[in-house]
């Protein structure tokens, strides 16, 4: 993958503060950002920073990696359900695979997610480690 | 709109293609279908194909190929919508004959897939995904697909054996398909023991890495009772998205796009699941063909993977899914599925399909879909 200084600059609410969008018709709120909301088609859409912690719904062990990502491998990506119910995809880390579980609270951190080459760009971004049940 | 037949089709086997370059082997399709239709010559080409950007360096792919097979001047251009652009291809073709733009279109899917090394094709593979909010996490493609087996076997009480059938069924047909990459038959403790790619998705669950091309001449009502006379029409198309991101679904389970692509195309057809006889569903993976199975109404939700284990959709039940071996054994150039998929149905309602033979066809349907099931495509085929 090429990245850019621009590119990861555009991207930084999302990708290092978790910015959504809700939908002030109708009240849905999607990680990633949509212009116009694809439940009501309202095009008032308001952004808000989703909390950090939620429960994992479910994880795959990642063993045949894309290109670039061999460092990382195997990737546990995760599908954690965010409190107040937004989904969010990304990796799984500070855990052995055998000690996840369904349901276990975790939490976003900033983290190096991809170099681009040994003098490009690196990119940071959310990954969910462990946390204490609230 | 007017009616829009299939009068030619011609196929490669699909496998490791490395005496061949992108060119030749979409000319070998091509040529085979255009002979196959008494010769006759295209006035437009459609091509379906996802990786030659990023795999190939090549861009423009309508005109190169147009040209390479003597059809300069032609109008001609590449339709994308990543796994599923094949299907596409097959939709734009139709509706170019039928809109009467064009009296015949040669619709061409063509991917070389296996130059490079399994990680490389994983990254090109990858960008059905959303980039910005996916790809960038290192999540493959069968990763994706990985969660939302997971989601299904958890929520519909369905075993990893149960979702090993699939597989097993796909092999013993593609050992019969001489157009197949994967020509061997496999059980289902090799299904569960095969390498793992993402848990719980193995090797055996996953359609291979392979080049392949195929290509169909359509052509007008008039122009077809020319050249045949049994021509397989087009009854129905139709085509449906949902969001490349899996996150925002407002139902992880729920195979949006098949539903209104097949909606469409059954209510432009006027046939309804039940006519169906014989289908090509997109399995990229297990759980896509379970899931697709239930968006295009063989089964209920949560009920098609139950009802594979039990028997259901082989050959002799109604409709009978695959017998080609599917994307999982017949094999998957990802572009040009969709193509491979037409053409087999076309073969199968003239009687001519040299694998399994459907057992008395008469209305056929081609599912192909882009993404984590985001951007279908279904064609009706009848005889
Ligand atoms: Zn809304």
């Amino acid at each position: 993958m090429r990245i850019s200084p621009a590119r990861i600059w555009r991207e930084r609410g999302a990708r290092y503060r978790l910015e959504a969008v809700r939908c002030r018709k109708c009240g849905h709120v999607y990680y990633p950002p949509k212009k116009v909301c694809p439940a009501c088609r309202s095009r008032e859409m308001e952004k808000v920073v989703l909390p950090p912690k939620g429960k994992l719904l479910a994880w795959s062990i990642e063993y045949t990696v894309p290109e670039g990502y061999r460092k990382y491998a195997p990737i546990v990506l995760g599908l954690v359900e965010l409190q107040g119910g937004v989904r969010v995809l990304a990796p799984i880390v500070d855990v052995r695979p055998e000690e996840l579980r369904k349901g276990m609270m975790v939490e976003a951190v900033l983290r190096r997610v991809y170099e681009d080459g040994d003098e490009g760009v690196i990119v940071y971004g959310i990954k969910f480690v462990p946390a204490e049940q609230d | 709109m007017r009616k829009v037949f299939v009068v030619g089709v011609g196929l490669t086997k699909i496998g490791r293609h490395f005496d061949k370059d992108l060119r030749s082997l979409f000319a070998e399709a091509a040529l085979h279908a255009i002979d196959d239709a008494g010769g006759v010559k295209p006035q437009a080409v459609v091509v379906g194909n996802m990786l030659s950007s990023s795999l190939y360096q090549q861009d423009n792919l309508g005109a190169l190929l147009a040209d390479y097979i003597g059809l300069r001047g032609v109008a001609a251009f590449k339709v994308e919508a990543a796994c599923g652009s094949g299907g596409f291809a097959v939709a734009t073709g139709y509706s170019l004959v039928a809109s009467r733009l064009y009296d015949v279109v040669l619709v061409g899917g063509v991917e070389k897939m296996c130059d490079y090394p399994t990680a490389t094709v994983a990254a090109a593979l990858a960008q059905a995904a959303d980039a910005e909010y996916e790809v960038v996490y290192g999540a493959s493609f069968p990763a994706l697909n990985a969660l939302a087996m997971k989601l299904y076997m958890e929520t519909y009480g369905v075993s990893r054996e149960e979702m090993a059938e699939w597989p097993v069924r796909m092999h013993e047909y593609a050992s019969q398909n001489p157009y197949a990459q994967l020509r061997f038959r496999i059980t289902l403790e090799d299904v569960l023991k095969a390498p793992m790619v993402a848990e719980p998705i193995t090797l055996l669950d996953s359609a291979p890495i392979g080049d392949g091309a195929a290509t169909l001449v359509l052509a007008s009502e008039e122009v077809a009772r020319k050249l045949s006379d049994t021509p397989v029409e087009i009854a129905g198309v139709g085509m449906g998205s949902d969001s490349v991101d899996t996150t925002t679904r407002f139902d992880l389970l729920d195979p949006l796009s098949v539903r209104l692509a097949a909606e469409e195309a059954y209510r432009r057809a006027k046939v309804e699941p039940k006519d169906i006889d014989l289908v090509e569903v997109h399995d990229a993976f297990t759980i896509t063909g379970i899931l697709s199975l239930e968006g295009l109404g063989f089964a209920k939700r949560g009920e098609a993977a139950k009802l594979v284990a039990e028997g259901a959709f082989a050959k002799g039940d109604k409709p009978e899914a695959n017998l080609s071996g599917g994307l999982k054994a017949r094999g998957h150039p990802v572009g040009a599925t969709g193509i491979y998929q037409v053409a087999e149905i076309t073969m199968q309602l003239r009687g001519e399909f040299p694998g399994v033979k459907a057992s008395s066809p008469e209305v056929g349907l081609a599912q192909t879909t882009g993404g984590v099931l985001a951007s279908t495509s279904v064609i009706i085929l009848r005889r």
